[in-house]
């Protein structure tokens, strides 16, 4: 029933849902598992599975493994880790993907740990091409090219694991895109038996209280994203990107620095730590422009750049560049919108 | 009830402001350009340990850094904060580790140090953001772990709850111990240096510090346990040279490159009424906006 060598994809699990980012990771996964000639498998772990393979399916998965059990939801590191520790041994994939999340950072170091495999995070792309050691001239067919950003977005580093499997990587939301690969596409279902994978002993560290609310928050997918930095000056600066944002029907974002400033919160964040976004309209005010910001928002169709600086970097990359104070201009921009959309 | 507590830190250059000189013309960094900070987490984890302390006297707070031996600039760092000693586990061979070969040594070395009631460190390092060490220790020394953690609620009986902070919500989790807990940066902030700790530590030396001191100096800091921090090799905690180091890392860098964006053509707009009015009108027509 199951063979190696495969593309496994550890799926997140929510509210009878798979997540965005693993079905973004299907995506990605479908595309190298035919590079390779390989099949491309999804991992799902949790309590009522139900029909979740037909979810699944669509995005191109030959194999769906599920592992059901009231204990295994909601997530705990050890449980899961055992779960993907004891399967890879069994299927031995030779890649493995998961979402740069809260959970797949838990469990992608503590498996990559336990089978020795090497894991990169937060990867910005995903190739298959081959390598040659430098030091023993040794040559690697089809190895999986882990590219990320590094020290604080400034290089980009594409990494390889020659020698060891599977090669593990994790991807944040939104990196990727999640596309159907054939609304027909048939896969198989495995069930495995969850006693098999995880002892008693693992269930160590006890959930006792949970709120999860869904982010109000969706500026991945707002087509207009009002996007101030640390130049916007304060929490109540912003409160003019608020209004400008609904004036427009889109969304309020920030750079890193206007998040740990305490501006606005976490999840408006753009860029290699925060979100990536692709609107059709990124008006940029008061950001500067670091890397790992327009690492994050290069892919808007207009950008339009407000900013005190004629030199700031963003420029650089902006359609529109209005060299000003923030506090002046955004207020014209509503000004003028609502004179002129009736 | 004491507790031994270790804290695991880094010493990071401060990639968050990377200036003009900081990248060479070849795309490669220059490290002597940017300067070298506590890495911002493992402070939020500084202080969730001397929390522990404060609310459990006697308890001893020991600073574990793997690095070069400059690191011990953390451990002095964290003395003046509250911290009781260090440890920076510091060997040529232990250089070009990635995080797993990171985790495996300092493992060994939380290993060789012994008892301890909980480990605590930074969820993640500014250098490379990858969040994986804390985890990967944790298996090492087969510990439960408990990422993300915004606040220890409380420790008793061998157990501690923790409040973890997660993108879409918060959850509460109690771990038996000990075990490795990893503190988010919206944690709350560490208290600053206390000025007698100050006055106390800032003569408190690695050995290889102390090498290059006056004999005068040398007694004097021989006469105060408190001042002498410790440095350990790798053989000192017994690890395997095939798991240290670049031998003992599974992923290898092939490439790294320069990030360069492609400039656009960009339209420079005067700042007034008219040509903001026009922008509007522009994007109103093209359904960009409206």
């Amino acid at each position: 029933m199951t063979d190696n060598n495969n593309i496994i994809v550890y799926c997140e699990y929510e509210d009878g849902k798979v997540a965005d980012v693993s079905l973004e990771l299907l995506t990605k996964g479908r595309v190298l598992a035919d590079k390779l000639g390989v099949k491309l498998e999804a991992l799902v772990i949790g309590d009522k599975l139900d029909k979740i393979e037909n979810s699944l399916y669509p995005y191109g998965v030959d194999v769906v493994y599920k592992v059901e059990d009231k204990r295994l939801y909601p997530y705990t590191s050890n449980p899961h880790s055992a779960i993907l520790i004891n399967l890879f041994r069994e299927i031995k994939p030779q890649i493995c993907l998961m979402g740069a999340t809260c959970i797949g950072r838990d469990l992608g170091p503590r498996v990559s740990s336990c089978l020795h495999s090497g894991l990169t995070a937060d990867c910005t792309a995903l190739e298959i091409g081959d390598h040659t050691d430098p030091k023993t001239g040794k040559e690697y067919k089809d190895l999986l090219y882990q590219i990320r950003p590094a020290f604080g977005g400034n290089i980009v580093a594409t990494i390889v694991n020659p020698e060891c499997r599977p090669q593990m990587a994790t991807v944040r939301e939104g990196v990727m895109k999640k596309e159907i690969k054939d609304s027909a596409y048939k896969g198989v279902a495995v069930k495995l038996d969850a006693k098999k994978y995880v002892k008693p002993e693992d269930f160590v560290v006890e959930i006792i209280d949970r709120h999860i609310e869904k982010s109000k928050v969706n500026i991945k997918n707002s087509p207009i994203i009002i996007a101030g930095g640390y130049g916007v000056g304060s929490k109540e600066g912003f409160d003019m990107l608020f209004e400008l944002a609904n004036t427009l029907g889109g969304e309020v974002g920030a750079s890193r620095a206007a998040v740990d400033a305490g501006f606005v919160e976490h999840d408006r964040q753009i860029g290699q730590t925060g979100v990536t976004v692709r609107p059709k309209l990124y008006i940029a005010c008061g950001i500067s422009g670091q890397i790992q910001h327009i690492a994050g928002m290069q892919e808007s169709s207009i950008i339009i750049s407000i900013n005190n600086d004629p030199n700031a970097p963003i420029n650089t990359i902006a359609d529109y560049v209005i060299t000003g104070n923030v506090e002046d201009i955004v207020p014209k921009l509503i000004k003028y919108y609502k004179k002129n959309s009736k | 009830m004491s507790l031994n507590i270790i804290v695991l830190a880094k010493q990071v250059p401060d990639t968050r402001n990377v200036g003009k000189d900081a990248m060479k013309a070849d795309g490669t960094i220059n490290r002597a350009a940017l300067p070298a900070i506590f890495n911002p987490e493992d402070l939020n984890a500084l202080e969730q340990a001397l929390r522990l302390k404060d609310a459990n006297p006697g308890s001893t707070i020991t600073l574990l850094t793997m690095g070069l031996p400059r690191a011990s600039e953390i451990i002095r760092e964290a003395m003046y904060r509250g911290a009781d000693t260090g440890i920076v586990l510091t060997d040529r061979v232990l250089g070009g580790a990635d995080t797993l070969a990171t985790s495996y040594s300092l493992a060994q070395a939380v290993k060789k140090f012994g008892k301890y009631d909980i480990i605590l460190g930074g969820r993640q390092a500014i250098d490379g953001d990858t969040a994986q060490v804390g985890p990967q220790i944790a298996e090492k020394l087969g510990l439960p772990q408990v990422t993300y953690a915004e606040e220890i609620l409380d420790l008793k009986d061998g157990k501690v709850t923790v409040k973890r902070r997660l993108e879409n919500g918060v959850e509460t989790v109690v771990a038996p111990l000990p075990c490795v807990v990893t503190v988010n940066g919206s944690a709350a902030e560490c208290r600053p240096r206390n000025a007698q700790r100050v006055q106390k530590y800032k003569y408190a030396v690695s050995p290889s510090e102390k090498e290059k001191l006056s004999d005068e100096m040398k007694a004097i800091i021989d006469a105060r346990p408190y001042l002498n921090l410790q440095e350990w090799s790798a053989a000192y905690v017994n690890a395997d040279p095939e798991q240290i180091g670049l031998p003992g890392s599974p992923t290898k860098v092939k490439a790294i490159e320069n990030v360069v964006f492609t400039a656009k053509e960009s339209l420079t707009l005067d700042n007034n009424d008219e040509a903001i009015e026009l922008l509007v009108k522009e994007l109103i027509a093209n359904h960009t906006i409206g």
